[in-house]
């Protein structure tokens, strides 16, 4: 099986201050990979801190991991030159959750578009360019004589971000690292491009790592699905399996959580009674989850769980299953490709 | 609950905002016409730019320049809130109405402690009122909202965003107010905090009897918060009616496609957008707004803006699909 990107056992460490070292591990010993000859979109799915978007930015090559490493085509991309660097750069591409932060805000929109199509050859006149971004513009549902000449900050959120969303359809990379890309739209454009994000996997054959809290819309459009909690794994498997049936204390209270869309529903009605305990997330040395988890075990405080493999293939971060045969954080992306290509 | 016996706590008639532009005038909000009834929770929902922000805030009398509440009536108790004094309108925000803001995180003082954020509504709208009672009185709120009483003590900067939207809350409510407008209350929070910042809300708003309104466009949320919806779109309410029904049967096709585009949990399904944009408020289809977006367009909507009108026990819509003849199609 060989990957088209590949994580290895990703850490990604954060240290404050100079005397007093304060140290905010924000992602542990993440493993995944996204097959080459399998088109997937593999969900990344976290609430805020649980480090999904430094997850992004490592692999997108724009933070370095503490420790771990990251392939492209089997290749260390911290030892990718040339032209090998370009088409990393080039073949693997972000869609941000608010791309104008970094992006400059004195040009015109168009820029942003015109300058990827011509810097990586993809039109060979200004013309040809024009025409390919207002086709990309009208993929994601704007009116190409609406945003272009406009300024960022003349546009909505919801239109800012479909342009991003454009710029991956005209870059036609092999892997997009979408973060958060439709949390700034509305619900009828959203379905709109999550539906565009599933063509680029089925007709252009794009991989799509998408990040998300949502986990309706990674539902719906995803094929596997990493769950973090503070930055570790803490349940990984085919989507259909964690979302409709979860296993770990967390997945449960995330996908109970869901306001879902049918007032006939109660909500939160499978989650067990009691206090909130969002509050309640002081740091253990054991289960990160410990102090909010209304199963949690002696043990659970002062140890942290392996991964255990359930009889379909996901890996569930915790005690619970600990009957099952466990597997190294590092294999997790061995099961998650054997998962997808089962299917 | 439209037809319920209870009579409006807010009456809203007619509402407009207009916003004056280089390129010209806009209605942000027209003609917004609806009643909440005392203990009901009424969800706006809505695209970006169909008016429920613009709606939320003339209700509260907070429109901005370049905005212009241009006409209408917000009846609340006998009395019509865009006609009173400055000044008494200000006595009436909190303790007859009041508003948590969206992304409260943002709208708390950030070098102020906590408790004294809370106590400047009870100083400003109680005469005389002791130190031990307003302490008193903000550790009875904390708790109420599941916050500790130390929170009191803290900064915003050292609570995370539930907190902070709880303290939010536990402001919006302090005075007992009649009505409660919350404008995404829960837009930048985690799905497990939204959910116990909800149901902080609902349990609160249950027990001193206010009336919620609550603009979002998370029509998951509306489904289970929500006792009724209205639907907004290019600034007109284009359906209002009780939740289940709005659910079950909607009847206004942009509500008929909004409920058709949400993703399910359930069932993994393609998902249908809304062909085409919102039209820009500057420059509105003639006829009925929705028309170019619309699957079942008749020549008439091209012409005519149709009125908004009751078309069956508690359900108002503005479309001509239910129009003259008063029966549904």
């Amino acid at each position: 099986m060989s990957y088209l990107l590949e994580a290895d056992a990703l850490t990604r460490v954060f240290s404050r201050g100079i005397f007093n070292k304060t140290e905010n591990v924000a992602v542990r010993k993440i493993s995944l990979g996204i097959e080459e000859d399998n088109p997937s979109i593999t969900v990344i799915a976290g609430e805020s801190g649980s480090g999904k978007t430094t997850l992004a930015s490592m692999l997108l090559g724009f933070m370095r991991p503490t420790s771990g490493t990251i392939r492209y085509l089997g290749q260390d991309i911290y030892f990718l030159r040339g032209d090998d660097w370009r088409a990393y750069r080039r073949n693997v591409q972000p869609i941000f959750q608010d791309p104008f932060e970094v992006f400059n805000p004195v040009y015109r929109v168009d820029r942003i578009l015109m300058q990827p199509a011509k810097l990586y050859g993809i039109a060979e006149s200004d013309d040809q360019a024009r025409e390919l971004v207002e086709d990309s513009l009208r993929q994601v549902g704007l009116r190409p004589q609406e945003t272009m000449g406009r300024f960022p900050h003349q546009l909505s959120g919801g239109q800012r971000q479909r342009i991003t969303v454009a710029r991956a359809f005209l870059l036609k990379p092999k892997v997009i690292v979408a973060d958060e890309p439709v949390s700034m739209i509305d619900a009828s454009l959203r379905a709109t491009v999550l539906e565009s994000l599933r063509e680029l996997k089925t007709e252009l054959g794009i991989s799509i790592i998408y990040i998300t809290h949502d986990l309706t819309t990674a539902y719906q459009i995803g094929d596997s699905i990493y769950v973090l909690y503070k930055g570790s794994v803490v349940e990984a498997g085919n989507v259909e399996n964690v979302v409709q049936d979860p296993s770990h204390p967390y997945t449960r209270l995330l996908i109970g959580s869901i306001p879902v869309a049918d007032p006939r529903v109660a909500w939160g009605a499978n989650l067990p009674i009691g206090a909130a305990t969002s509050d309640r997330q002081d740091a253990v040395s054991g289960c990160a989850f410990a102090p909010r988890c209304p199963e949690a075990m002696d043990k659970c405080w002062n140890t942290d769980p392996a991964h255990y493999l359930s009889h379909d293939n996901r890996a569930i971060k915790c005690f619970l299953y600990e009957d099952l045969p466990m597997v190294r954080g590092d294999e997790l992306s061995g099961v998650m490709g054997s998962e997808s290509s089962a299917n | 609950m439209m037809d319920a016996p209870a009579s409006p706590v807010l009456s809203v008639r007619n509402l407009s905002v207009e916003y004056t532009t280089t390129n010209g005038v806009l209605r942000a909000a027209d003609g917004v016409t609806f009643d909440l009834l005392p203990g009901q929770r009424f969800g706006l929902v809505g695209e970006s730019g169909s008016g429920k922000t613009t709606t939320a805030l003339a209700l509260m009398r907070l429109t901005q320049l370049p905005g212009r509440i241009v006409e209408g009536e917000v009846m609340l108790d006998g009395a019509n809130l865009l006609e009173l004094s400055d000044e008494r309108m200000r006595q009436m925000r909190l303790a007859q109405i009041s508003y948590v803001p969206q992304g409260a995180m943002n709208s708390l003082n950030p070098v102020m402690k906590v408790g004294n954020q809370i106590a400047n509504g009870f100083k400003d709208h109680i005469d005389h009122i002791s130190r031990s009672d307003i302490s008193e009185r903000i550790t009875q709120l904390l708790r109420s909202v599941g916050l500790d009483p130390s929170v009191s003590r803290m900064y915003p900067h050292e609570l995370s965003g539930g907190m902070k939207q709880r303290v939010a809350i536990a402001i919006a409510v302090s005075l007992g107010p009649k009505v409660i407008i919350a404008d995404e209350p829960t837009s930048a929070l985690d799905v497990v905090v939204q959910h116990e910042v909800m149901l902080t809300l609902r349990h609160l708003q249950e027990e001193i009897g206010a009336a919620v309104l609550i603009v979002g466009h998370d029509m998951g949320l509306m489904a289970q918060f929500a006792t009724d919806i209205g639907v907004m779109y290019a600034g007109r309410l284009v359906e209002t009616g009780a939740v289940l029904d709005m659910f079950d049967a909607p009847l206004h096709p942009y509500t008929r496609s909004l409920i058709a585009s949400l993703p399910s949990v359930n069932e993994r399904q393609r998902l249908q957008g809304i062909p085409g944009l919102p039209p820009a408020l500057l420059d509105l289809p003639v006829g009925c707004s929705f028309n170019p977006r619309c699957s079942d367009v008749m020549d008439v909507c091209h012409q005519i803006e149709p009125s908004f009108e009751e078309v069956e026990s508690g359900r108002w819509t503005s479309c001509h699909l239910y129009q003259d003849s008063g029966v549904v199609r």
